[in-house]
């Protein structure tokens, strides 16, 4: 068996010696923090108009993280592309003969993935935070030392690992990386919503991965918006979908020839 | 050594390799030859465990691929250049297969050295040419040390500087002892660097030989005579120990014979000669007459039956254009069977 330290030093190798990690990450930093930032500037400069109970149910955490429905796009990228560019120039060929054991080889470019998008994520989700509670400040903040903020915060992160995750899945299926962003970007950034909008789909949709997952970003709750699970179920939903794309990857992946 | 064992690999219902049996040993250089489409990149890709055998079996030191913990210092592949990740720098590339293998940083440096890459290592390799893409991917090759090295059609797109470069170190790895197994679809080619050959054509094992019984057996060379005194020239070569082959087409043909000496025999009987003429078959017609029959992609229309092929048919030979339905002059007629696909027909000519 090849040393699982050696392939993760040597995925790790990869993952950071291409331009693609560093543009999709900073492009989910970017797009999460502006985009939330201006979302909480909406808030901000329309405060005066807000019924009380608009106010009463506002969550300042869960809007200062609107952004990341942007974001998640970048990372759904990121986690095509760690996979997917390996087919597409052939690189996989070299990699598996490299490694020919290739549980361990996915298992360990997926931890690398993991291990990456959290310690991003958390940045993503502290700097988006804090910017904007600063663009709220004098309406409706709060703070870290509140109930639920700090879960809040870390369950983004957690968000986002399992979003690259599923995508990494999905890509190891498809192995194109158009097939694979064809699929997933306009799932997560149109279909995902349209579904949930609809009455009678409404409450299917909910356990979709990206609206399971969002709840743990939840700290007010929204009598609107009610669901069967907590925030930790819903993190779970969202973790049985991203398992089982990672286990369809790696079924194709052990049965099908490079 | 690699060891394959009724080797078979199917797609659907096309069989792409057909029970391949045999040995590659160390410390020669074995060519690896048939032409394109004949399996030699699958069975290449099935030995690196890339491919799953449909049946048969294929062991590298005495193992299957995937049970080699790290691979890379046991055989080292050059498969294609462009299994490369274009936006990683040759470097990088280089190094991220090193570490999965344990092998250390160091090798990254000595390996770019010996392909000649060292000034562009920190260059990304899409903006290489393909014989730098060959180059990188003989120095992940070589990044273990291996005993066993596969090198996939190595000079291709390299420049004759290049491909004079990939023949010595492949001549000089096997005179290290290594194993050395390389795949083209140029006899030319490997007629200057294997000691040992494989030919297949679609997927089946067509010859596994030395390249000096390969050249011994299919590179003859005789003298074509063509006399209007049939009779008495035959008589007298034979009497002067000439063993003489009819061609066919009313021309002699004299196994090892010398044009000079044959000449002056038949002056010497006042024979009068039409043709006298000095004819070898080359390397590259023996292959393709080998393979003729499992030639997966053939231009029609490029070899027409009748029309003089190759060094068999020289000049002074009658013209076969005016004789349609005539064999070719010359002694291959791999050409004829070949676009004619009529070999009884063939045979009814000899």
């Amino acid at each position: 068996m090849a040393a699982p330290s050696a392939v993760l030093q040597s995925e790790w190798t990869k993952v950071k010696s291409v331009r693609s990690t560093v543009w999709t990450l900073t492009l989910a930093l970017l797009l999460t923090v502006v985009v939330s930032g201006l979302i909480c500037l909406a808030y901000r400069l329309n405060w005066s108009d807000m019924s009380a109970a608009d106010r009463f149910t506002f969550d300042p955490t869960n809007t200062s993280l609107a952004g990341l429905w942007f974001g998640q796009l970048a990372l759904i990228a990121f986690g095509t592309l760690l996979i997917a560019s390996e087919y597409s120039t052939g690189m996989i060929r070299t990699s598996l003969a490299a490694v020919p054991q290739r549980a361990t080889f996915y298992v360990c470019k997926a931890a690398v993935a993991a291990g990456l998008t959290f310690a991003i994520g958390i940045v993503i989700s502290f700097v988006s935070y804090f910017v904007g509670q600063s663009v709220l400040s004098g309406h409706k903040t709060s703070s870290l030392g509140d109930a639920h903020v700090l879960r809040a915060l870390i369950g983004a992160a957690l968000y986002m690992t399992l979003m690259v995750l599923f995508a990494y899945g999905v890509a190891t299926m498809v192995r194109s990386p158009m097939v694979s962003l064809g699929i997933l970007i306009p799932f997560f950034f149109i279909v995902s919503g349209i579904l949930s909008a609809i009455p009678g789909v409404k409450k299917f949709a909910k356990y979709l991965p990206d609206q399971a997952g969002q709840k743990i970003m939840q700290v007010v709750s929204d009598p609107d918006n009610h669901t069967s699970y907590g925030p930790w179920g819903g993190i779970a939903i969202m973790g049985v979908w991203v398992a089982a794309a990672l286990l369809g990857g790696f079924v194709l992946l052990k049965k099908r020839d490079a | 050594m690699i060891e394959l064992q009724g080797l078979t690999k199917r797609y659907g219902d096309k069989t792409a390799v057909d029970r391949l049996t045999f040995t590659v040993r160390p410390g020669v250089v074995t060519g690896f030859l048939g032409p394109n489409g004949a399996g030699k990149s699958t069975t290449m890709r099935m030995l690196l465990g890339l491919d799953t055998p449909t049946s048969g079996d294929v062991r590298i030191d005495g193992r299957h691929y995937t049970q080699l913990s790290e691979p890379m210092k046991h055989i080292g592949a050059l498969l294609d250049a462009k299994a490369i990740h274009g936006g990683r720098t040759a470097y990088n590339h280089l190094l991220c297969i090193a570490q999965s293998n344990r092998i250390p940083r160091r090798r990254v440096d000595e390996v770019l050295e010996t392909v000649g890459l060292t000034a562009v290592a920190k260059k990304r390799s899409k903006g290489f040419s393909l014989g730098m893409g060959q180059r990188l991917g003989i120095a992940g090759a070589l990044l273990g040390d291996p005993e066993i090295l596969m090198f996939d059609e190595p000079v291709n797109g390299l420049d004759p500087e290049g491909i004079h470069w990939i023949r010595n170190l492949m001549k000089g790895l096997a005179a290290q002892g290594r194993t050395v197994f390389v795949s083209s679809h140029l006899m030319s080619e490997m007629a200057l660097t294997a000691e040992h050959l494989i030919v297949i054509g679609r997927g089946r094992l067509l010859a596994d030989t030395s390249m000096a019984d390969f050249i011994e057996k299919n590179s003859r060379s005789f003298v074509r005579v063509r006399t209007p005194q049939r009779e008495r020239f035959k008589d007298v070569a034979h009497a002067a120990g000439h063993t003489v082959v009819e061609a066919g087409d009313g021309a002699f043909e004299i196994q090892d014979g010398d044009c000079a000496k044959l000449g002056e025999l038949a002056a010497q009987h006042q024979l009068v000669l039409h043709e006298l003429s000095p004819q070898r078959a080359s390397l590259e017609e023996a292959f393709m007459q080998l393979t003729a029959e499992s030639v997966e992609y053939h231009a029609h229309g490029a070899v027409t039956p009748g029309a003089p092929v190759g060094a068999g048919a020289p000049q002074g030979a009658a013209a076969p254009g005016d004789q349609p339905g005539d064999q070719p002059a010359g002694q291959p007629q791999w050409g004829a069977q070949w676009a004619a696909k009529k070999p009884k027909n063939q045979k009814k000519g000899r």
